[in-house]
């Protein structure tokens, strides 16, 4: 298993302990732990110490769809639209960005106006523009709406409500993206892992003048 | 699920100890150690943070569904290791007109002591005689002096780290190395040198060496908060609980939530508990010798006062009428920051132990200042691990800077450059946190609230608490000290300075989590409801080992010292029983 290797790696049963120490009982937990998740495959995550009333209620909410699929379209355009494909990573929608945003909405019920409002607030400016809804505009269109309402410093008269919409579109595919596996590589974080931590490195000590105390 | 943990059934018990979070652990250590059969109920359910079906830890944020996002069940975050909270199914609270107060509650082995900060700050011997010093309050019956000795021994036995300063109030004790300070934590030092803000290595009770066999060593992964499976953090649960069940001395029983303490009406002793089983609703009582509670300072006021009975009118310890009263938490403010210095930084692993490397003991006389007592302040930044949040209001800060090329750029934004800039400001972002010492009042108290009860018909408390100008002045001073901290930095504030109408930015009472008070000690019955040892004036088979005795708390989290206590006062009922006193 990758994990049980990089807990060898990083030389975890060499801190000086014993072969039965907890931290390497824990290193057999996680691993335990994982290849339940193995067995479980359909589940789209691994198990993570969930309580009873915990279950019940991820459960129930994984089995209601708050978004239409056509709402859900126009989420997966935006949120492509806020965080695209570049030379780094993938997009939002390649990250699953549409599915994470679909769950939030049923586990935090206060997002469910402003999302929904927001999506239909969009298809209205975009059928009194161009005559169709946001999905079925050019890109060049969307893009033209959307220069509308990213900009919080210069609100165009009417167009408040439309921002208010985007922030909270740009914050939920922001948050979704960077807590994704591709967001995570991306951004360069690197911890979550048994290490050593000693002290900040020579060369970022040098290239901000400072020394370890 | 376990629903009891038995090494034998008892008739009858030496000790009852109600909760099995700091004081209850300890006192459950300390009693099976000496000998004492003892039943621990605990209201919640089993936990152990290394056993598969608990564990949190090194999880990813996209093991959650909502990438780590606060529910109702975990306020801290999915992945934080509190299960209860603020607002707990069926068991409500409620406030006074025009009062606040918010209550952290843990339905779990161990408690609270599961996912708490590990900031390990012992009273000063100035925080035991503040009534002499500046006229406020009330004095502890004991001093400084008396609880050194013990301080020493939960040092040595539970582990903390920290290094001796020689400071007047924030004492020497018996520490493990600690980590070295992360970048952003030089840069706060370097700052607060200029200052005059003295800023040392936190004093936290993590493992940073190995100090037993049955538990580890740190392994740097930031996330006691989620509860260490390496048991290399102190919790009650692995560090108290599960030792004293070894000792073959201990039962603990789940899904317990007492409803009162029963009394001998003749004797006016306690003689057990009574509780109802949470998965069964059923009522059943446990019999004892001697009672501990260990509820919290505020579910061992609500037992207490539900213990109603012709001879204890006023509910059981109280004919001083103090209980519920002298209620009060830790003042608290906060500040974020962007240290532009720190865009584009090197990747690395800075996560570190859970929590501060550094922070920063009271250092100002409040003889020269418009308000009483102190406060620390405690740090965060650096190279976390996103979650639900991240990101989270670009659109007040990009618009701030120039782009890499020098050209101002608009607020907000979408595409390729914003993508650009949550990388660049990875790792820029700092906050500070003051944590302060509230004038405890008789007029922030607790009661029972004469309508309600919870779901297992048990009268619930009502909570009457506001903040006095003391409390307001200090979080002012807080945030004209974290300003100037920012700017020496040559960061910028992330939010505009919290002026009179937001209390200058006072966190609400009990949202700091530190609520102490509401059984205080004393040398005089009238005025206060346990001795200094911790047990009731009127019952002497009665004691409480929670936050409930303290009559005042410092500018100090309350942890290390309830264990101390609970220490001491374990203790004492050993040695009253070996007198034939108890």
């Amino acid at each position: 298993m990758k994990r049980r290797n990089l807990l060898k790696s990083i030389g975890l049963t060499s801190l000086g302990l014993a072969g039965l120490s907890p931290q390497v009982r824990a290193a057999e937990n996680i691993i335990a732990a994982e290849n339940e998740g193995d067995k479980k495959k359909k589940e789209p995550w691994e198990p993570y110490g969930r309580t009873e009333s915990e279950k019940e209620r991820d459960a129930r909410l994984l089995s209601e769809q708050f978004f239409t699929p056509s709402e859900l379209t126009t989420v997966a355009v935006l949120a492509d639209l806020i965080i695209p494909r570049d030379s780094h990573s993938g997009s939002a929608s390649d990250a699953g960005v549409p599915a994470f945003i679909e769950f939030m909405a049923k586990d935090k019920p206060e997002l469910q106006t402003p999302l929904r409002g927001g999506l239909h607030w969009l298809d209205a400016q975009a059928l009194k523009r161009f005559g169709s809804v946001f999905t079925a505009c050019s890109q060049k269109q969307q893009i033209e709406i959307v220069e509308d309402i990213a900009y919080p410093g210069k609100v165009k008269p009417g167009m408040s409500q439309g921002v208010a919409f985007f922030n909270l579109m740009r914050n939920l595919t922001a948050s979704g993206f960077w807590s994704s596996q591709i967001g995570i590589a991306d951004l360069g974080y690197v911890g979550n892992i048994p290490n050593q931590w000693t002290g900040v490195p020579d060369d970022v000590l040098k290239q901000y003048g400072l020394e370890n105390e | 699920m376990q629903d009891i943990q038995f090494n034998f059934s008892a008739e009858s018990y030496d000790v009852i100890i109600v909760g099995s979070g700091a004081g209850g652990g300890m006192a459950a250590y300390e009693l099976t150690k000496a000998g004492a059969k003892v039943c621990l109920l605990e209201a919640g359910q089993h936990y152990d943070p290394a056993d598969p079906q608990y564990i949190t830890q090194l999880k990813w944020p996209w093991q959650s569904p909502r990438r780590g996002a606060s529910t109702r069940f975990r306020p801290f975050g999915d992945f934080d290791a509190a299960y209860g909270g603020w607002d707990i199914e069926g068991e409500p609270y409620t406030t006074a007109p025009g009062t606040k107060f918010a209550w952290f509650r843990s339905r779990m082995l161990g408690g609270r002591t599961n996912h708490w900060g590990r900031i390990s700050l012992r009273f000063g011997p100035d925080d035991f005689r503040r009534k002499s010093i500046d006229g406020l309050g009330e004095d502890w019956p004991i001093s400084y002096d008396e609880v050194k000795p013990f301080y020493d021994e939960i040092d040595s036995m539970l582990g903390v780290f920290g290094t001796n300063e020689g400071l007047p109030n924030d004492p020497d004790g018996v520490f493990l190395p600690p980590p070295k300070p992360r970048l952003h934590e030089l840069m706060i030092k370097k700052a607060n040198r200029n200052l005059g803000i003295k800023t040392i290595p936190s004093r936290m009770s993590i493992l940073t060496k190995k100090i037993n066999d049955d538990r580890g060593e740190c392994f740097y992964c930031s996330q006691c908060g989620r509860a260490c499976m390496a048991y290399a953090d102190f919790s009650s649960s692995s560090c108290l609980v599960k030792p004293a069940l070894k000792s073959k001395n201990l039962d603990v029983i789940y899904h317990a939530m007492a409803r009162e303490v029963l009394t001998d009406p003749q004797t006016g002793l306690c003689t057990g508990i009574s509780y109802v089983d949470t998965k069964t609703l059923e009522e059943r009582t446990v019999k004892a010798r001697i009672v501990v509670l260990a509820a919290s300072a505020c579910e061992s006021a609500r037992l207490l006062l539900n213990s109603k009975s012709p001879r204890f009118p006023n509910g059981l310890a109280n004919s001083s009428g103090v209980v519920g009263k002298y209620l009060h938490d830790s003042t608290g403010a906060s500040r974020a920051a962007i240290i532009p210095m720190l865009f584009d930084r090197k990747r690395y692993n800075e996560d570190g132990v859970g929590g501060l490397h550094v922070y920063s003991p009271w250092w100002q006389d409040n003889k020269k200042l418009d308000f009483p007592r102190g406060y620390h302040i405690e740090y965060w930044g650096g190279m976390g691990m996103p979650a639900y949040g991240f990101g989270w209001g670009i659109e007040n800060v990009n618009g701030m800077f120039p782009d890499r090329d020098g050209n101002k750029r608009e607020a907000g934004g979408y595409g390729a450059a914003l993508k650009d800039d949550y990388r660049r400001f990875y790792g820029a972002y700092i906050g500070m946190a003051g944590r302060g010492e509230a004038v405890a009042r008789e007029d922030n108290y607790c009661e029972i609230d004469p309508e309600k009860v919870d779901k297992f018909g048990i009268p619930v408390l009502r909570f009457h608490y506001k903040h006095s100008e003391y409390e307001k002045l200090q979080a002012k001073h807080m945030h004209e000290t974290f300003e100037q901290i920012i700017h020496e930095m040559g960061g910028i504030p992330l939010s505009d300075k919290p002026g009179p109408d937001k209390e200058y930015g006072l966190n609400a009472p009990g949202e700091i989590i530190h609520e102490v008070g509401t059984a205080r000690m004393g040398n005089n019955p009238k005025t206060s409801a346990l001795n200094k040892y911790q047990q009731a004036h009127d019952v002497k088979n009665l004691f409480i080992v929670d936050a409930a005795p303290f009559p005042s708390q410092g500018d100090k989290n309350c942890t290390w010292t309830i264990l101390a206590l609970s220490m001491r006062a374990s203790r004492h009922i050993v040695d009253l029983r070996n007198q034939g006193k108890l």
